[in-house]
């Protein structure tokens, strides 16, 4: 089954697998709706999207990974049912994922790990021999033009690097000679050289007739690579583009929720003092560094893709880690927080961004979800006190709308958009004086977030700083008043919503990020190793 | 603007009796356990036989306390049976070699049972090593260390020490307090048992620092940004779990009146036997104590039912066993709620 050159030329451009009405819901929550692509051979189909707006879902009903999917999925004409990825490689279409230490298994040599699909097979040969599967693993890494010596295949794939890991990945992935080959964010862990090598390698594929689905964030990767742009939002394919791309317009179908867009959001307010001050502030070893202001009485809206340098701020604020280099200062003193304890003390809260994560403690009251960073000033003397919980609780859901049964209810029995209510009502309790919300809107309703939004315009209003994160440039919109827009770690934008457009913000994430040719390097997507104060 | 419409989907009858059934079950089980053996057994009836049935449970449910303690921050502690024997022969050199008098014994014990805590900490929060694991190991250092100290024999008053002397030391009587002194009716041990399973209740229950633990077992990153010192808090739930083994050793050294060196080898399993029925008693899911009280009163009635009814101690095992099958099905597969107990995968949390 193995051959020395990938899938024969069936004529280009004739589609490979296509897509009728395909959608996928988890519950009520319909997470692909009514999607229809085609993927055509020769061709790399680059896979645009924000967080959440369906790639992954696509991605995994394609792969077989989730076979609870509505709508049709032909191969080459003939409608199939993608039960499981060992089916849907047999039919020709492989994935390899984000994740590639996921796709490795230490332990086993180089040669092992190549020829690990078979392990899975009921498998004519239950005693494999070393020299079979060696000789079979050199096979798969011919379809990469790869010639690895013995040795190299008998070592531990655990001390591959990670750019050979991701070859070692890909060449199993094309071990079975699939028609349709899906890519997810395969530069994220390589450097620009280590890119290179990839995309010389998928474009030797792409001539041979493979088709190819490429995901990913960086512009140039995809300017540089694909023959066609699909946008998804909100699970649905907003755009299906081919060469030469409209940037911008890809962008406003990216980022953009454009049937919200007529809110109104009342007047822009204009800080006044700085409440806090980045000076210098390196978000990432290879970016310039930032000046920032963050004054009092304005909701500021920080910008910018995955691995813009959003998180890298509100971590630095937050006491989650220290800075590459620069200074913070919060109301005019240096201010350096170790910890989180030490932000909270100082009256800066950070609302994480993965809520099930970071946020909610299940199995527990919305009360007590509510107190726990303020357990100290919810006791006296140790001991807690019951009323004093239950009427923060009660604020928050007054304040907020949350839809409860009241501050006994588990946090469990609550939706998810007044469950992220309870946990951005929780920071916000305590009056802080810089509150910082990473990602507050996602997965959460257009009710719920008129409501953050509303209490964030409070918050300002009364004399306190809040600064809300996001990627989607209609959420910062609805709730900022001055906008700043972050591209590699560094401020492409910052100007007051009201003197500023919605083609002007788009236009400050193109400023360098599409440009043709851009180098993986100039979009770090990773946030590379930090230094975190928590760790032991 | 607080609206019912979050509740709880309505559950069917079918759902609504194994909710009953999983709240209340182990409760009817000890209640209808007693009344048997009330009825039965007429020895069983008498005063005596409920503080001694609650004396002979005390070591274990003061080390299934301690185990309680590790499951609050989402851990497990394997080496309380190996700490509370550690403390029985500790308790019986200090006394006997060292010749020195109950209240230096105890001082000493309960000081080992925090370094032994320290050290489950150091490896698990510090090492990063997996609780279970690395209570697992501490076990077998413990014990090894024990026989080491003993010369692997068990240490009794006037025995002949190596160089053909008497030992100079005994069990002194202030120590044996422990095991045979009571206080009005009560004796010491259930005093102590009694007393340290209010405490526990009031730290978690009420006071923000079992708050925090619980946060820290429940979801330690959010604990974590919350501003809780998370490694604080998991390094002083080990070391109380260790203070308690100890003092459960304590409580052994004085019932058997000798540094016996096999005692506590059985205290393991019972003690985190008694933790996870615990976790089930009234459908709770989280480690509490009186739960964890109540899971050791119903083995000490078991027990103590099943040797009046003359049936072989190994009968005793099956019992035990059959009770923990019964609490791990009430706390993960007929719970509706989520039972927070992780020990093995707490270790990643940072």
């Amino acid at each position: 089954m193995t051959s020395a050159s990938p899938a024969p030329v069936e004529g280009h451009d004739a589609s490979v697998v296509s897509l009728v009405g395909v959608s996928v819901a988890y519950g009520s929550n319909v997470v692909l709706t009514d999607v229809a692509l085609e993927f055509r051979a020769g061709e790399i189909t680059a896979l645009l999207g924000a967080n959440g707006a369906g790639k992954s879902t696509l991605i995994k009903a394609l792969s077989g990974a989730n076979s609870r999917y509505t709508g049709e999925i032909s191969i080459d004409g003939q409608p199939v049912h993608l039960a499981s990825p060992v089916q849907a490689r047999q039919l020709g279409i492989s994935a390899v994922h984000q994740k590639v230490a996921d796709g490795i298994v230490p332990g086993l040599s180089v040669a092992e790990n190549l020829t690990l699909d078979d392990l899975a097979q009921a498998s004519r040969h239950p005693f494999r021999n070393r020299k079979q599967a060696t000789a079979d693993a050199r096979a798969a890494l011919a379809t990469l033009g790869l010639d690895w010596s013995d040795a190299a295949l008998e070592q531990d794939a655990a001390n591959l690097a990670i750019s050979d890991a991701q070859l070692l990945v890909l060449a199993r992935a094309l071990r079975g000679r699939p028609r349709l080959l899906i890519l997810d964010e395969p530069t994220s862990a390589l450097t620009a050289a280590e890119a290179e090598r990839l995309f010389s390698v998928l474009r030797g594929l792409r001539a041979s007739g493979l088709s190819i689905v490429y995901v990913s964030h960086r512009f140039g990767e995809i300017e540089a690579l694909a023959d066609r742009v699909v946008v998804l939002r909100d699970g649905i394919v907003q755009s299906n583009s081919v060469r030469p791309f409209e940037w911008t317009e890809i962008l406003h179908d990216m980022l953009g929720r454009a049937t919200t867009l007529d809110h109104d959001r009342g007047t822009t307010h204009h800080g006044t003092d700085a409440v806090a001050r980045l000076e210098g502030v390196q978000l990432f070893p290879e970016s310039a560094p930032i000046d920032l202001e963050i004054k009092r009485g304005e909701v500021l809206g920080i910008l910018g893709l995955i691995g813009a340098g959003k998180s890298e701020i509100a971590e630095l604020l937050g006491g989650l880690a220290a800075p590459l280099a620069g200074s913070l200062s919060l109301g005019g003193a240096p201010y350096a927080p170790k910890r989180p304890t030490d932000a909270i003390r100082a009256g800066v809260v950070l609302v994480p961004e993965d809520r099930q994560r970071q946020g909610v403690l299940p199995g527990w009251s919305v009360a007590h979800n509510v107190t726990l960073p303020f357990l100290a000033e919810s006791s006296v003397f140790g001991l807690l006190r019951k009323r004093f919980e239950r009427s923060r609780a009660d604020s928050v859901i007054d304040t907020l709308s949350v839809v409860t049964s009241g501050p006994d209810a588990l946090i469990d029995d609550l939706s998810g958009g007044n469950q992220q209510k309870v946990v951005v009502g929780r920071w916000l309790s305590a009056d802080p004086k810089l509150a910082l919300l990473d990602e507050p809107f996602r997965g959460v309703d257009i009710a719920a977030r008129r409501e953050i939004g509303a209490r964030l315009s409070t918050l300002a209003t009364d004399g306190a700083a809040a600064v809300v994160l996001s990627s989607d440039v209609d959420e910062i919109f609805e709730v900022a008043d001055r906008i700043v827009v972050l591209v590699g770690g560094e401020i492409e934008l910052d100007r007051y919503a009201d003197e500023v457009d919605r083609s002007t913000v788009i236009g400050a994430f193109l400023g360098r990020a599409s440009q043709p040719g851009a180098s993986a390097s100039e979009l770090p997507e990773s946030a590379p190793e930090r230094t975190s104060n928590d760790q032991p | 603007m607080t609206s019912p419409s979050a509740a709880p989907a309505r559950l069917s009858t079918g759902e609504r009796a194994a909710a009953f059934v999983v709240k209340w079950g182990f409760v009817a089980v000890t209640v209808a356990l007693i009344l048997f053996f009330l009825i039965t057994e007429p020895s069983f009836r008498t005063v005596d036989n409920i503080f001694g049935m609650l004396k002979f449970i005390a070591p274990t449910a003061i080390a299934g306390l301690g185990v309680m303690l590790a499951m609050t921050v989402g851990g497990i502690d394997l080496s309380v049976g190996a700490s509370a024997g550690f403390a029985v022969s500790i308790a019986a050199w200090t006394m006997v070699i060292a010749n020195q008098v109950g209240g230096v014994a105890v001082t000493v014990v309960l000081v080992c049972g925090l370094l032994i805590g320290a050290l489950n900490a150091f490896l698990i929060v510090v090492a990063r090593i997996p609780d279970l694991l690395a209570t697992l190991t501490t076990m077998f250092v413990i014990v090894g260390l024990k026989l080491i100290i003993v010369d692997g024999k068990s240490i009794s008053s006037q025995m002949t020490l190596n160089d053909g002397s008497t030992a100079p030391g005994k069990f002194t009587a202030d120590f044996l307090w422990l095991d045979r002194g009571s206080i009005g009716p009560v004796p010491v041990p259930v005093i102590i048992f009694l007393v340290i399973t209010v405490l526990l209740w009031f730290l978690l229950e009420r006071t923000r620092w079992g708050r925090a633990l619980f946060a820290v077992g429940t979801n330690s990153e959010a604990a974590r940004l919350s501003g809780i010192r998370v490694q604080w808090y998991r390094t002083a739930a080990y070391m109380g779990c260790g203070l308690l083994a100890s003092v459960a050793g304590l409580l052994l050294a004085a019932r058997i009146g000798q540094g016996d060196v096999s005692a506590g080898n059985s205290l393991l399993l019972d003690a985190v036997a008694v933790a996870l029925v615990g976790v089930s008693v009234l459908g709770i899911g989280r480690p509490n104590a009186w739960g964890t009280a109540l899971g050791a009163v119903l083995i000490a009635v078991m027990v103590t039912g099943f040797t009046m009814l003359g049936l072989p101690y190994y009968a005793q095992d099956f019992g035990k066993g059959v009770v923990l099958l019964i609490a791990l099905l009430f706390s993960f597969t007929f719970s509706r709620r989520r039972t927070v107990v992780t020990a093995g995968s707490t270790t990643s949390a940072s």
